[in-house]
């Protein structure tokens, strides 16, 4: 048996007014009576009663004006609306439904078939009721589960915005949530000028896509803002989300590294779908294709931290996308796909190329889909980039001016270990220095690099005359240094406060004997793929010279009091 | 059903099928195909004949079943991929990982 409820009962004939409140009450309901349409509008917004039963032909207003104007005081509600009735004319029940009735009761009045109808009435309320509370429910959850996003959202862009996605070399497109898609965009300068780009795409949706972007990012900027190099980055990010995310979550992941000084473009891709490096000169194309297990997977010691070294000239445009951009679908629910996407790319005008995909894709689709991402970088001209120095911390702190120091690097610390971001760091603890954090960077990576390459390993920038050439190179070093038995580095660093400021000297030696002096006077580069590096220690430097006696380069950096 | 699995008769080897699209929505029947088996298998086959495609998170899917078999030490191996399906395996090197054959 049903609850008990109220029931309103409309009917001008007083007899079977009586007989019908008389069957109600019985079932256990409590009964309202009027004898007009009027009435019963009336004590409805009075009571609000949860059942009507209403006499179809009633004086002052019928009962099915009644009814339309109880339905519509009803709103969501449901209230049912039976009709008493006697009538049988096919139209008249038609207007009864249209009025918003939603059952008959035919004269004389059987009280069996009555409790039947008020039993079902009443169930099919108590369903409408549910699923109405289910609604309210659904509706609160999403606007929580908004309101949730766009916090962590807020939180995250200031992480993710710290970058430097708006510098004029770098166009993308992305959906504002495409965080809770799983992928994630992240763009840096290094201290040296050039740039990191990290797309990342994370198996999933939603939350658990989201939660190893934040720590991604972390890694990334801090990272990337002490110049590190890309293999160190991915190695760190690898081990954190294998450390933090799941089995089965991982994050399929392109990193990039420009070198404006010296072009060069060294790649990793771990599960993305293959990038695209265009030459301006020719238009040729070469696939960033991936080679390494996504992040996230295996263990530090089995991770493949090797990147692809291609050399870049200033105009070349490199294109990246996640899984969306092929995977984005039509009306008709047909995907892109990637042909017609590596069609599409092939056919646009080099100057184009990043507007022609995204008109393309959106031709296609229709409309901007939530879960792709796609960015272009332009290879430029170092100087054209805004160039972030570093702020000089706000602390009294003295710093340290007159002090020397050396390092000396063998052969097994060279095959493993990154020096550069250590010895910056300790350099920088000279607050006056770090307006030149940038400057002493590209310095140390210069004639790092350089002692490396030629010094211990010997090889020969010769080598670099063209593009092959290039590849060969690198494919040499990356061999000649993991078979490195011998051999050294030896950096000195020796600061002096002055009348007007200061002065850092760096002395550079290793055991091939040191740089060349005609090497040194070089100052035009030999071939477009090499010799930049030595130029430009001519301009960053106050002063740059080589001593005889163990062949070492010294090059003095000077700073003046404000 | 579109995820079965199948031991040899020595007990030795589970052979799990999969039929249809290889997503999330199988993720359940997936994990049930491997653990709600009475055999401890040395070595598992997937058998791909009937698959038609395959997502990142049928990748996640994988990884859990190695993981569950030993990590580093399990011995799987993914038979019968179309070539939709090895290309998504490619992409992400599960090479590295899996047989695949």
């Amino acid at each position: 048996m049903s609850e008990a409820c109220t029931v309103l009962i409309a009917e001008d004939n007083a007899a079977d007014r009586l007989l019908l409140s008389t069957i109600v009450s019985k079932q256990g309901h409590r009964v309202l009576v009027a004898g007009n349409g009027a009435e019963a509008v009336e004590l409805f917004q009075q009571e609000r009663p949860q059942l009507v039963l209403m006499d179809a032909l009633m004086p002052v207003m019928d009962g099915f004006e009644a009814t339309r104007q109880i339905k519509q005081l009803a709103g969501d509600e449901l209230v049912p609306v039976i009709f008493l009735t006697s009538l049988s004319e096919t139209e008249a029940l038609v207007r009864a439904l249209d009025a918003g009735g939603d059952d008959f009761l035919s004269k004389p009045y059987n009280k069996v078939i009555l409790q039947a109808k008020l039993g079902a009435m009443l169930r099919m309320r108590a369903l409408h009721s549910t699923v109405l509370q289910q609604r309210d429910l659904i509706v609160k959850h999403n606007e929580h589960l908004l309101t949730e996003q766009r916090v962590a959202k807020a939180v995250f862009d200031r992480i993710a915005h710290a970058g430097c996605l708006h510098a004029p070399n770098i166009r993308y497109l992305q959906s504002p949530f495409a965080l809770f898609n799983g992928d994630l965009l992240l763009a840096a300068f290094t201290p040296s000028g050039g740039m990191n780009i990290f797309l990342g795409d994370f198996t999933g949706h939603g939350l658990p896509a989201a939660v190893g972007a934040m720590p991604l990012a972390e890694v990334f900027y801090g990272m990337t803002a002490k110049g590190f190099s890309i293999a160190d980055v991915l190695r760190e990010m690898n081990q954190k989300l294998k450390r933090i995310l799941p089995v089965g979550v991982f994050c399929c992941a392109t990193l990039l590294h420009l070198n404006l000084h010296q072009r060069v473009l060294e790649v990793w891709n771990g599960g993305l779908p293959a990038g695209v490096l265009r030459r301006k000169r020719d238009g040729t194309q070469h696939a960033l294709i991936s080679r390494n297990l996504p992040l996230g997977i295996v263990e530090a010691e089995r991770f493949n931290d090797h990147c692809e070294v291609f050399a870049i000239e200033e105009g070349d445009r490199i294109l990246l996308w996640s899984d969306g951009v092929p995977e984005c679908s039509n009306v008709q629910g047909e995907m892109f796909g990637e042909e017609r996407l590596r069609e599409l790319i092939a056919a646009s005008r080099h100057e184009n190329l990043y507007d022609s995909v995204r008109d393309g894709l959106q031709a296609f689709s229709g409309e901007q889909q939530d879960d792709m991402s796609l960015v272009e970088i332009a290879v430029v001209d170092e100087a054209s980039l805004p160039r972030q120095s570093m702020p000089v911390s706000g602390s009294t702190k003295q710093s340290p001016l007159d002090w020397s120091a050396s390092f000396d690097f063998r052969a097994s610390t060279l095959q493993a270990f990154n020096p550069l971001p250590f010895l910056m760091q300790w350099l920088l603890e000279v607050q006056e220095l770090r307006p030149l954090a940038g400057t002493l960077h590209t310095i140390l990576t210069e004639v790092f690099s350089n002692a490396l390459e030629h010094g211990v390993l010997g090889l020969d920038s010769a080598l670099k005359a063209d593009a092959n050439g290039f590849a060969a190179y690198y494919h040499e070093r990356q061999q000649r240094l993991e078979q490195l038995k011998e051999g050294w580095v030896r950096l000195s660093f020796d600061h002096r406060p002055d009348q007007q400021g200061g002065a850092l000297t760096i002395r550079v030696s290793d055991s091939g004997g040191g740089i060349p002096q005609h090497v040194l006077q070089m100052n035009t580069p030999s071939t477009p793929f090499s010799g930049r590096g030595l130029r430009l220690l001519h301009e960053l430097a106050d002063q740059c010279w080589r001593e005889e006696g163990d062949g070492s380069l010294n090059i003095r950096v000077r700073w003046q009091h404000e | 059903m579109p995820i079965s699995s199948i031991a040899s008769a020595d007990g030795q080897e589970l052979t799990i099928s999969i039929q249809g699209r290889f997503d999330f929505g199988a993720h359940q029947e997936f994990r049930d195909a491997y653990e709600k088996v009475a055999v401890t298998p040395k070595s598992y086959v997937i058998d791909m004949k009937g698959a038609t495609y395959l997502d990142s998170s049928a990748l996640g899917m994988l990884l859990l079943l190695r993981d569950h078999a030993g990590g580093d030490n399990a011995r799987i191996r993914l038979l019968n991929c179309n070539s939709d399906v090895r290309k998504i395996l490619s992409i992400s090197n599960f090479e590295q990982l899996f047989q695949i054959g």
